[in-house]
């Protein structure tokens, strides 16, 4: 694997980082799934704020945009009672050229504890976690098509919550698989968690080489692939990141792997369509199924509150004895 | 040393302390909140013995500890629940033991994130010698001062009882 991720925990097997899925247990991660679900009370009440990261600061280092995962993480962070930062990059020192690590080490000179870090690039938040000082934590948010471990976090908690036992599940991913860190690390996720059938379904030319050794069935027709799933995952298709043409045109992909009311009725009459966001409404999936009733979309966002509060929480904690 | 101490009759004690300072502070129609585990059980022995009409509510002062930093967050915390509305009301904290006063303190801290209640009086089974923060019940089954080696602890939920140990002692 490119990454190590040994670095993700503490000599005690605590969090420290949370860069990928890969490495962490099964157990880790039911940890991460069971904090979260104590987190989600917190709307119902007048004061949503838990004092657990009271005197942290938090700093969102976006070099890449993003509305829903900097939202979630900014107001996960806040009712956590932690002091946020959010460093508008575009406007920022490294616009200017300033390198990514002189970034960090004045940062670290502000005495922050924790970066959020999304990156256009493979490994970045690796990377800052390797370089940075011992007292701060290090969230990926996002690293090019590399990984997306909150997001996949996020959908297993939503999974788990509507479904209940991964270990009966088929769950099917659909569409841009080559473009989509969020896939790798829900692939990952779900295969640690146990569930019975994953599939990918997507065009040969949005898969990227080899992915079968992932523990994964590939299927390139809609209407195979879905038949009997519990859990339809749908992609966003990134057309920023298609340099090539892979497609001929959005409105074939349409026809052959976007998700329609007709094309759901293949899978459980009790199947969730889950959406990572942002939806390409008319390319990957049509508003009907977007806004109706086995969608579960818009809790998925919820649900990122959560998870977010419980990953950065456990990073946060030093790792005592636990009496 | 192991020692018991009898559960019916400090809940017998503690609620005819209720009783007295319920008509003494004038609380209306109040509202009972147990904090988890051993607060829960007691509270749920008084909610029924004081017939107290609204459900009883749990508290899971997890997130509002003061060590967090030290011992990290349990993953095992079980949402708080408030099932009223807090806001003006009277209500009752019940705790099994009240030691240092750092368990109330957190608790107090979480039910003023749901409001702002009328009055909040404080209810234990056992007051133990030992506060570190100016914080005291209001009744209590027992007054009792144990060695800083030895732990009181309600074990249930099944045959509710009292046990007295000697930290680092077996059984």
């Amino acid at each position: 694997m490119m990454l190590g991720t040994e670095l993700q925990l503490t000599a005690q097997g605590k969090l420290k980082h949370f860069l990928a899925i890969e490495g962490l247990s099964k157990a880790l991660l039911t940890e991460i799934l069971d904090t979260a679900e104590s987190f989600t009370g917190i709307s119902e009440r007048q004061v949503k704020k838990f004092p657990l990261l009271r005197g942290k600061t938090i700093v969102n280092l976006f070099f890449e945009n993003s509305t829903r995962t900097r939202t979630t993480f900014d107001l996960a962070a806040t009712r956590l009672s932690a002091d946020v930062i959010n460093m508008n990059i575009a406007t920022s020192a490294t616009s200017k050229g300033e390198s990514l690590l002189d970034t960090i080490r004045n940062l670290e000179a502000m005495h922050v504890d924790m970066f959020v870090v999304r990156h256009a690039l493979s490994g970045a938040a690796h990377f800052i976690a390797q370089n940075t000082a011992p007292h701060i934590s290090v969230i990926n948010a996002g690293d090019g098509q590399h990984a997306h471990p909150t997001q996949a976090m996020l959908d297993m908690f939503t999974i788990r919550k509507l479904k209940n036992d991964f270990r009966q599940l088929k769950v099917a991913i659909v569409g841009d698989i080559l473009h989509s860190r969020v896939a790798r690390s829900q692939i990952k996720a779900l295969n640690i968690l146990g569930a019975d059938d994953i599939r990918l379904i997507a065009p040969k030319t949005l898969l990227p080489a080899q992915i079968e050794t992932l523990g994964v069935s590939v299927y390139h027709n809609m209407n195979e692939g879905l038949k009997d799933i519990d859990v339809i995952i749908m992609l966003r298709l990134q057309k920023e990141r298609m340099a090539n043409a892979l497609l001929p045109s959005e409105s074939e992909y349409f026809k052959c792997f976007g998700l329609t009311a007709k094309r759901l009725q293949l899978a459980k009459p009790d199947a969730i369509v889950m959406h990572p966001g942002p939806i390409n409404r008319g390319v990957e999936i049509t508003s009907s199924v977007a806004d109706g009733e086995q969608s579960v979309i818009l809790q998925q966002v919820g649900y990122g509150i959560a998870i977010r509060m419980a990953v950065m929480s456990m990073a946060m904690q030093t790792g005592g004895t636990g009496v | 040393m192991k020692d018991n101490l009898n559960f019916n009759f400090l809940l017998d004690h503690l609620e005819s302390s209720l009783l007295a300072a319920i008509t003494d502070r004038n609380l209306q129609n109040p509202l009972m909140v147990g904090i988890h585990t051993g607060g829960v059980w007691v509270a749920e022995q008084m909610h029924h013995r004081m017939a107290i009409a609204a459900p009883l509510g749990l508290l899971d002062i997890s997130f509002y500890r003061d060590d967090f930093s030290q011992i990290g967050v349990n993953p095992k915390v079980k949402p708080s629940e408030l099932p009223f509305n807090i806001e003006g009301r009277d209500i009752i904290l019940i705790d099994d033991v009240f030691y240092t006063g750092r368990t109330i303190r957190a608790a107090l801290n979480e039910i003023f994130d749901y409001g702002r209640p009328e009055q909040v009086l404080l209810g234990v089974l056992i007051e133990r010698e030992g506060r570190q923060i100016p914080l005291r019940p209001d009744c209590a089954g027992i007054a009792i001062n144990l060695p800083s080696g030895q732990h009181v602890k309600l074990s249930g939920p099944e045959d509710l009882s009292i046990q007295i140990k000697t930290i680092g002692q077996a059984g």
